[in-house]
């Protein structure tokens, strides 16, 4: 079968009226195609131009995620949550801190629980930067393209800041954060915003009236409120359906009931609808990390450190040798990398439940207990156990519902780590939106999916 | 009332056990009620379960559960706002339980990676086939009697 002989079938039609034979075509699109960003195959079967059927293929990223992290510590999983959505690490980790949370039944302090906040949705900006970006480059904007990755690189250049990585971040530790924000951290993001700001409208200025941006998304790649439902769609998918589901609004994790903010829906679920709810949704995200900017609970806590007597524990070593001449005066000095997860910042970051959380960094290398703290979460087979028990948790991803089911049996690995991809259910219903429409409009459709394969395929 | 209440009073022989670690509300079902279970989820008003939000399995063979695998679905109600988790202890030699494509769609790609990943076969599926590996990959790489350091040549089409 080839391209020719549906041409001729149609170029030369009978002209007694008498029916021809025609014939369908079948077309690869993928793995390795410059629109199908990750690796992923869509096996489609075209008359002419028309898709007749359509049938996805993934896997090609498949990481055995799920595995790996059955064989390790319930710490050394962190790493690979960073690389589930690679556009929204933080949310990522900040999901499976949770779920580990949830097992343990820790409560984390007031500030890591806004630092959180904060970066789960400096993540979910740069997530749908990413998206919007791609999409209306395969669409042929190629400035909006340009412009948003440059906004994007001031987001993550924050990140960097905060986490010593752009992508890998692992940030997220169990019983709160790494590391405390800068002390000028609000500014820097101020400024970033200011800038993501000006880049939005300028694309909205680019876009969203741009005819021929418009009439390549709208009405295309339609899905029903109720199909969408019924394939367990959610995120910016279901909602531009006109669903306001988000898990922040209806479970609310991390204390976003307190925050003011909306859920933008669509009403016809296509792709400009889905377009227009991302736009949206990072307007609404910077609102939330402005507010908690505002709420932020402030440095009180360190007023701790400064004069006081330093609490026995930590100078038992020395002091056993009766060294204790000058004693407070010494400070330990930590490697640059280190920064912001020393003592001054770690009581506000830190849930400080010794069987979960690591000690501050001059604890682990200035005294034996702190050590021995460290030896126990960090080594295999000591300490670190959660209770036998099986919890799930979901947060808001950029795509989602993004859900962490854990299984413990008791000892200090996972017995089995589940990711809910929220990216899987939509790939799923994809060929719904792509039969019956173009050849072209996949691109559009696909793009506005935002598949990433690390969480498909995991 | 409770979710699991509902459920226990409406099933009485059919619910093997239910509990509430953390809040999670969890019911372990027999294999054989699946189908009428889930239907009855679905569609009483009080429950209104009407989002399959997850679908994935857990084998127990280090933990020596009897039986060793368990199908766990993951329910949630858009209107109501409440979850549930169901369970279906399945046996190792009779690796089969009932697809709830008829009911979710989103079931379909689930529960082919069940079958990818655990071997566990679904009734009436439409296409139960292999999803994130490959056709001709040997053995179910999740079952904890699979060795993690395993490795299998990447096969191309075979010659």
């Amino acid at each position: 079968m080839s391209t020719l002989q549906v041409e001729k079938s149609e170029i030369f039609a009978d002209p007694s009226g008498k029916e021809l034979k025609r014939e369908s075509m079948m077309l690869n699109m993928g793995p390795s195609h410059p629109a199908m960003h990750g690796i992923i195959r869509l096996i489609l079967e075209l008359d002419g131009e028309r898709v007749l059927r359509s049938e996805v293929e993934i896997g090609y990223l498949h990481r055995a995620f799920e595995k790996m992290s059955e064989s390790m510590g319930y710490l050394q999983v962190f790493p690979y949550t960073d690389r589930l959505n690679y556009s929204s690490p933080l949310i990522n980790n900040a999901g499976y801190a949770m779920a580990v949370e949830k097992l343990f039944d820790i409560r984390i302090p007031e500030r890591a629980r806004y630092i959180r906040v904060l970066m789960c949705e400096l993540s979910r900006i740069c997530d749908h930067l990413t998206c919007i970006a791609a999409s209306a480059m395969e669409l042929g904007a190629f400035t909006v393209f340009l412009y948003m990755i440059k906004a994007r690189e001031n987001l993550w250049n924050a990140v960097e800041m905060i986490t010593g990585a752009r992508l890998t971040i692992s940030y997220m530790r169990v019983g709160g954060v790494k590391a405390d924000l800068p002390e000028d951290f609000e500014k820097v993001i101020r400024t970033c915003f200011k800038e993501t700001r000006h880049v939005l409208k300028e694309c909205h200025g680019l876009l969203t009236r741009n005819r021929i941006f418009v009439d390549r998304v709208k009405g295309v790649g339609v899905i029903s409120k109720e199909d969408a439902l019924a394939y367990g769609i959610t995120g910016p998918f279901l909602r531009s359906t006109g669903v306001d589901y988000d898990v922040r609004k209806d479970a609310p994790y991390l204390g976003y009931d307190e925050f003011d903010f909306e859920v933008p829906v669509g009403t016809t679920g296509d792709n400009y609808d889905r377009y227009l709810v991302r736009m949206e949704e990072m307007e609404q995200s910077m609102r939330i990390v402005e507010q908690a900017f505002q709420a932020m609970p402030g440095g009180a806590l360190a007023v701790n450190l400064e004069g006081k007597e330093i609490p026995a524990a930590e100078m038992v070593d020395e002091a056993k040798m009766g060294m204790v001449e000058g004693f407070q005066h010494q400070f330990v000095t930590l490697d640059p990398t280190l920064e912001g997860s020393t003592k001054f910042y770690f009581d506000r970051i830190q849930a400080g439940n010794k069987s979960a959380s690591l000690p501050a960094k001059e604890n682990t290398y200035g005294n034996i207990e702190g050590l021995m703290q460290h030896f126990k979460i960090i080594m295999d087979g000591h300490g670190y156990e959660p209770p036998k028990g099986e919890v799930y948790q979901a947060v808001e991803g950029g795509n989602g519902e993004l859900g962490f089911y854990l299984v413990s049996d008791g000892t200090g690995r996972p017995y089995r780590v589940r990711v809910r991809p929220p990216c899987f259910p939509i790939m799923a219903a994809l060929p719904l939106m792509l039969e019956g429409g173009m050849l072209a409009d996949i691109i559009a459709t696909f793009g506005s999916v935002n598949m990433i394969g690390g969480e498909l395929d995991r | 009332m409770p979710v699991l209440e509902i459920l226990t009073k409406q099933f009485p022989e059919k619910i093997i056990e239910t509990h509430d670690f953390r809040g999670d509300e969890t019911a372990l079902i027999q294999k054989d009620a699946l189908l009428l279970i889930m239907k009855f989820l679905k569609t009483d008003i009080r429950l209104d379960f009407n989002m399959l939000m997850d679908l994935t399995a857990v084998d127990y063979l280090w933990m020596g559960k009897k039986p060793r695998f368990e199908v766990v679905y993951h329910l949630y109600s858009l209107a109501l706002k409440h979850r549930l988790r169901i369970k279906v202890p399945i046996e190792q030699k009779d690796a089969l339980v009932d697809s709830i494509v008829s009911l979710w769609p989103a079931a379909n790609w689930y529960e082919r990676e069940v079958w990818d990943m655990f071997g566990i076969r679904f009734q009436n599926h439409p296409d139960l086939k292999r999803i994130l590996l490959y056709e001709g990959f040997d053995g179910h790489p999740l079952r904890k009697d699979y060795p993690i350091n395993k490795r299998q040549p990447l096969i191309g089409p075979k010659n």
